[in-house]
């Protein structure tokens, strides 16, 4: 019983900083400022076109799922391959390294952002290579920012994983190649489940890097329609919380997806960070 | 016994914490509400030391911004720096404090002109004072640019597609366009505003970025031909890179004053006229000005400056290109009412179409 007590706190915790914001959100996404409920600010939301007649938002949703997914599997490609080496590391030799790659997160995001908006303008008067302004840019800077969390998860299942595993199949006739597939690969896919879903969420949420790396050229993500929707003056708390509700209910939907997968997997235990 | 002194000791440990702490508390602080990097550092600490107070900055990005913030009944700013359409709209929501001139005698160091400017946003200078000013334009690199910059309808020239920059800014992108047409930069004529806009959204395949404070640092860099800047930044860019320049286009520009203001609700309002009042000060004016690139109002801090600054055309633009320079108008008027698909009526505003104008160009 008494143990109880100590959620307490964290019952708190989440009433006001996870609980509340969503409650305002929802209030707003129907209510809007004046308090009649109406389902126009949702209408809004999905349906809004621009004076050529397109529906602006649902192509900006579109485009922040094909950056997310873009960003997600550009993190896995470079992503398995770090993890798989590190596990293979010796122990100290992998936390160095890991650690390595994630100093750079002890950093504010928006200032590694900056950074990088340099290196790219360097190059360029160098080289005249333009990458800043260009859809490249925020792949690079999104694939920058969110590899660490498709490294970490991976590394941890990796790194965990039963050596004894592999070599029994290499005893039983596997060729190095076989033994990734049929055994390394089925086995980390908790892992992998995991680093997707920690890569694909903030890369779907995402505002600011777009904006600040492709220089507004490029559609705007729904994170900075949002943003730009509360910072307006006067600020559209009805649609810019609608949007958000969309967002959340998109995030939500490809989450159940991403555990439907985790289920089916052979390994159940362990490696994930949630 | 022994737990006594125990006590006693510890209680003589934690009394110094308190008292300084509580020392500290008192010490008066001023809350000013500012751009970032709009002042120097030194002369901040300057004012800290001489008069035994902390002053905290709070960085403000827009104008819009800043209104949200002082607009909060509890907000603690003492000391704000809006341009001069923001005031109006300030003004016209009562949030403003007028200021007690006796304690700002160095209001004397103002040039007339900008007293004059003054007028149309704040009539009788009640509530204001100017702190720096500036024009809209463009900076260029001359390596890339070589015939002359006269016209907006450069930034308009399949030549430099993929090298001009663009501010994001609804007021300022609107201004280069409607200057380029020939309208008034401050127009709620919604087909003027709509040429305007369709003249941006032409543009647009030309155009590298949408940016802000960092358009300056691509050009510096060279890796454009052109861009929309104020002042002060192209000052800055350009004691960076020689082969930079920055023109006012013939059709008119924008010119703008940003200015020291006291909200209703300050805490500190007489030592924040005592800050306007040192601000304003002939060799603090000269110092700021020069520490910050943008032009100073006050007459004998350019005096101080030197010749240097007196002739640059960019720092102290001369009258004629003042003279084509309008200053932007709060446009809060209704301009028409529109009805929307459940029927209601929607006041739309000069704000509204420029925001939806801009928007439009933006994809947003």
């Amino acid at each position: 019983m008494k143990r109880r007590l100590f959620s307490y706190p964290y019952i708190v915790w989440m009433a006001i900083f996870i609980l509340a914001p969503m409650l305002f959100i929802v209030y707003y996404a129907f209510w809007g400022g004046d308090g009649s409920f109406s389902l126009s600010y949702l209408r809004d939301a999905l349906f809004a076109r621009d004076i050529e007649g397109n529906l602006a938002n649902l192509r900006s949703f579109g485009h922040s799922g094909i950056v997310a997914i873009e960003t997600t599997g550009i993190c896995l490609l470079l992503g398995y391959p770090i993890a798989y080496l590190l596990s293979r590391m010796k122990r100290s030799m992998a936390a160095f390294v890991s650690t390595l790659f994630v100093v750079p997160m002890w950093m504010n995001f928006l200032l590694r952002t900056y950074a990088l908006r340099s290196i790219f303008l360097s190059l360029e008067s160098a080289t005249g290579i333009q990458i800043l302004d260009t859809q490249a840019a925020v792949l690079i800077g999104m694939v920058y920012d969110f590899l660490p969390f498709m490294i970490l998860p991976l590394y941890t299942i990796l790194q965990k994983m039963d050596k004894s595993y592999m070599e029994a199949a290499q005893d039983l006739g596997a060729n190095p190649a076989q033994t990734f597939t049929k055994v390394v690969l089925p086995l980390s896919v908790p892992g992998i489940v995991s680093g997707i879903t920690m890569v694909f969420v903030p890369s779907v949420t995402a505002f600011a890097v777009s904006q600040l790396l492709g220089g507004r050229k490029t559609p705007p993500l729904i994170g900075d329609l949002i943003h730009r929707r509360f910072m307006s003056d006067p600020p559209m708390y009805g649609v810019g919380s609608a949007l958000s509700l969309i967002l959340m209910v998109f995030v939500l939907a490809s989450m159940v997806l991403m555990r439907v997968f985790d289920k089916d997997s052979p390994n159940e235990k362990g490696g994930k960070l949630w | 016994m022994k737990k006594l002194l125990a006590l006693t000791l510890a209680a003589l440990l934690v009394l110094p914490m308190i008292l300084g702490a509580a020392a500290c508390a008192s010490r008066p602080t001023l809350n000013i509400l500012i751009w970032g990097d709009y002042i120097d550092p030194a002369l901040r600490t300057r004012f800290e030391r001489a008069n035994g107070v902390r002053i905290n900055e709070v960085t403000m990005e827009s104008n819009e911004l800043m209104l949200a913030k002082l607009r909060e009944d509890d907000s603690d700013i003492d000391l704000c720096f809006p341009s001069d359409y923001a005031i109006e709209k300030l003004l016209a929501e009562g949030l403003l404090a007028p200021l007690n001139k006796e304690n700002i005698p160095n209001r004397a160091n103002i040039g007339d002109t900008f007293w004059a400017l003054t007028e149309s946003f704040d009539p009788g200078a009640v509530y204001s004072v100017p702190y720096m000013w500036g024009t809209l334009g463009i900076l260029y690199d001359t390596t890339k640019v070589t015939e002359p910059v006269e016209s907006w309808s450069i930034l308009w020239d399949e030549q430099y597609s993929g090298q001009i920059l663009m501010y994001d800014s609804e007021r300022d992108s609107m201004c280069v366009a409607l200057s380029l047409l020939g309208y008034d930069i401050n127009t709620t004529d919604e087909t003027e505003i709509n040429a305007a806009r369709d003249a941006l959204i032409a543009q647009r395949p030309l155009v590298r970025r949408y940016g802000t404070d960092e358009l300056k640092t691509d050009l510096v860099n060279g890796v454009a031909a052109m861009a929309v800047v104020y002042s002060g930044d192209a000052m800055l860019a350009m004691a960076e890179n020689e082969n930079l320049d920055y023109a006012v286009p013939l059709e008119g520009s924008n010119l703008w004053i940003d200015n020291m203001i006291i909200p209703k609700n300050a805490k500190n309002k007489e030592l924040a006229e005592q800050f306007i009042n040192f601000l304003c000060d002939a060799e603090v004016g000269a110092q700021n000005a020069e520490y910050i690139g943008y032009s100073t109002p006050l007459a004998p801090s350019l005096e101080l400056l030197g010749s240097d600054y007196i002739d640059d055309e960019v720092f102290n633009p001369p009258a004629e290109i003042m003279d084509r320079c309008k200053g932007y108008h709060n446009l809060d008027e209704v301009v028409k009412i529109i009805e929307d698909k459940n029927g209601k009526e929607v006041p739309i505003t000069g704000n509204d179409l420029y925001r939806q104008a801009w928007e439009a160009v933006l994809q947003f």
